[in-house]
């Protein structure tokens, strides 16, 4: 085990590093990176744990979809950063207060947790054994059979958020010309070219 | 100590030499399959191509790779050089990696992972961060514009590959790599791959994968007549070497994909006779450098996509196609009780 340890402690220590070089990086792209990094730090995490699965859908949802949004749109704000300095100092105060009472309300939360005493039976024993099935498997297993109405609803929400994102953007302006494929094929020869007799010397 | 050696050291050293001769053939095989693609091309011109070089211009490659290593790397001053430095590399490494779990034989892959479809479609949707990197690193309005483009495409055309490869595992009942090739072996021979049963999601994926590798006809973000050279503009020497690998490690690699998916791997395409004597590795290889040809075809033969044309064939043409298929074959291997 001492090898898979020593890949957690990589792991975890370019993890939080990542993290921290995220909010303290000056350059905004530079901090997608990092968190990108973070990302793919967290997916090793995950491999270590035996969740395999979770790992790689980490890097194919978060790393390769919403972080190349993100950077997309990063790369393409034009961030003055001198300005953005400027109210760090005034909005200190108001951002300490908020922090302190969000570390408050958790230390709260945690200290007053309390887990189940047959819960510990569930983790060390998962359902199904792992060498028996794998990982995908088992979680298939149990999303479309036990928790089939959780996937549906958030199948379901997923499905108005797209809609009322392509509500927000579709705008059709009038007067723009646009590309209509079906109409293009249609077109026949008798409808597109008309062929005329010109007399020499006329023009048409 | 002992235990040491035979739990860590031996395994890792075998990965390596496993890693190193597949790197190793891969870029000896890259090597002429980039003279191919240019002779190739020059022939459907009427032109010779390169052949110079060598014995019909077959050492033209290393010619170039010579040539690339040699001269001076440029770094333009306005450049964040090490996002500019690590975008090529970024780009190659990736490429490569996907190649681990790449079944050439039964059970010659580096890694035989059990979620090997998986990896392999993480690390090809993480080779769009090479070209955003360089092409914002080069702090140019030329690459960027290039990057921008890149990083919509390859993101477009991930969502519909992503859902061919569903279809597909649908049908073999596994992610890994070698049971999707085996789950392709029947009586019929080349009749039980998937290309037929999948025919429209073949064309699909192809059509994709050539999108997803910035190809023509969709090589928008290196569009020469519009964007220069796209996001490679400020590049030269080794740091562009890496990212022309880069790109073509991907394209084998979806070669390669495409022969696991829908042309078999390495079964032979009647198990009969004179064609079961070949290993195969030979018809893996055969298949990988068939469909290179089709790529370098489609390259010669049509023309350039315009972008909005891209975008509406991505997704409002093979996004819902495909969906439709996931559901025509969930329904059908329900419904005719055939799901493995």
């Amino acid at each position: 085990m001492l090898i898979a340890d020593l890949f957690f402690y990589l792991f975890a220590a370019i993890c939080v590093a990542a993290a921290f070089m995220v909010i303290s990086a000056r350059n905004p792209v530079h901090s997608v990176l990092f968190l990108i990094l973070a990302f793919v730090s967290s997916a090793g995490l995950f491999i270590l744990l035996g969740a395999e699965f979770l790992a790689f859908i980490l890097i194919v949802v978060y790393v390769g979809a919403v972080a190349v949004l993100f950077l997309f749109v990063v790369m393409m704000l034009d961030v003055d950063f001198a300005e953005l300095r400027s109210g760090f100092l005034t909005y200190l105060p108001i951002g300490a207060v908020i922090g302190i009472i969000l570390l408050i309300e958790l230390v709260l939360v945690l200290g007053s947790w309390v887990i189940t005493p047959q819960i510990a039976s569930h983790i060390t024993t998962p359902i199904p054994p792992s060498n028996e099935v794998s990982n995908i498997e088992a979680l298939g297993l149990v999303l479309y059979t036990k928790y089939v109405y959780f996937f549906q609803a958030a199948g379901v929400v997923l499905l108005i958020s797209m809609i009322g994102a392509i509500v927000l953007t579709l705008q059709h302006k009038p007067g723009i010309k646009r590309q209509s494929v079906a109409r293009q094929v249609s077109r026949t020869r008798d409808e597109s070219i008309e062929i005329k007799k010109v007399e020499s010397g006329k023009g048409l | 100590m002992a235990e040491i050696w035979t739990t860590y050291i031996w395994p890792v050293l075998v990965i390596a030499a496993h890693s190193i001769a597949v790197l190793v053939i891969l870029l000896v095989l890259i090597a002429f399959l980039l003279l191919a693609d240019r002779k190739i091309w020059a022939a459907v011109q009427l032109r010779r191509g390169p052949n110079v070089v060598g014995p019909f211009g077959l050492l033209q490659s290393f010619a170039d790779m010579l040539k690339f290593i040699l001269k001076e790397p440029v770094i333009p001053a306005g450049a964040n050089k090490g996002v500019f430095l690590l975008a090529p590399l970024v780009s190659s490494v990736l490429a490569l990696s996907a190649w681990a779990v790449i079944p050439v034989n039964a059970g010659w892959a580096v890694a035989n992972l059990n979620i090997g479809i998986l990896y392999v479609f993480a690390v090809s949707s993480l080779e769009v961060y090479g070209v955003i990197m360089g092409g914002w690193a080069s702090n140019s309005k030329y690459p960027f514009l290039g990057a921008l483009r890149s990083a919509a495409q390859m993101v477009s055309y991930e969502v519909s590959i992503g859902f061919v490869i569903i279809s597909v595992l649908l049908l073999v009942g596994s992610l890994n790599m070698t049971d999707i090739v085996m789950a392709q072996q029947g009586e019929f021979g080349m009749f039980n791959w998937f290309w037929l049963p999948l025919f429209p999601l073949f064309i699909i994926f192809f059509i994709s994968a050539l999108a997803e590798t910035n190809r023509p006809p969709f090589d928008l973000p290196e569009a020469e007549s519009e964007l220069v050279a796209g996001f490679m503009v400020e590049y030269s020497s080794s740091p562009y070497l890496l990212f022309m690998l880069g790109e073509y490690v991907a394209i084998v690699l979806m070669c390669a994909l495409t022969t696991i998916l829908f042309l078999g791997g390495w079964l032979p395409p009647f198990d009969v006779a004179p064609f079961n004597w070949l290993p195969g590795v030979f018809w893996f290889v055969f298949k990988v450098c068939l469909v290179f040809f089709m790529f370098s075809m489609v390259k010669a033969i049509v023309p350039r996509y315009r972008y909005d044309q891209l975008m509406r064939l991505g997704w409002k043409v093979f996004l819902p196609l495909s969906l439709f298929m996931i559901v025509a074959v969930a329904s059908v291997l329900h419904f005719f009780d055939l799901a493995p």
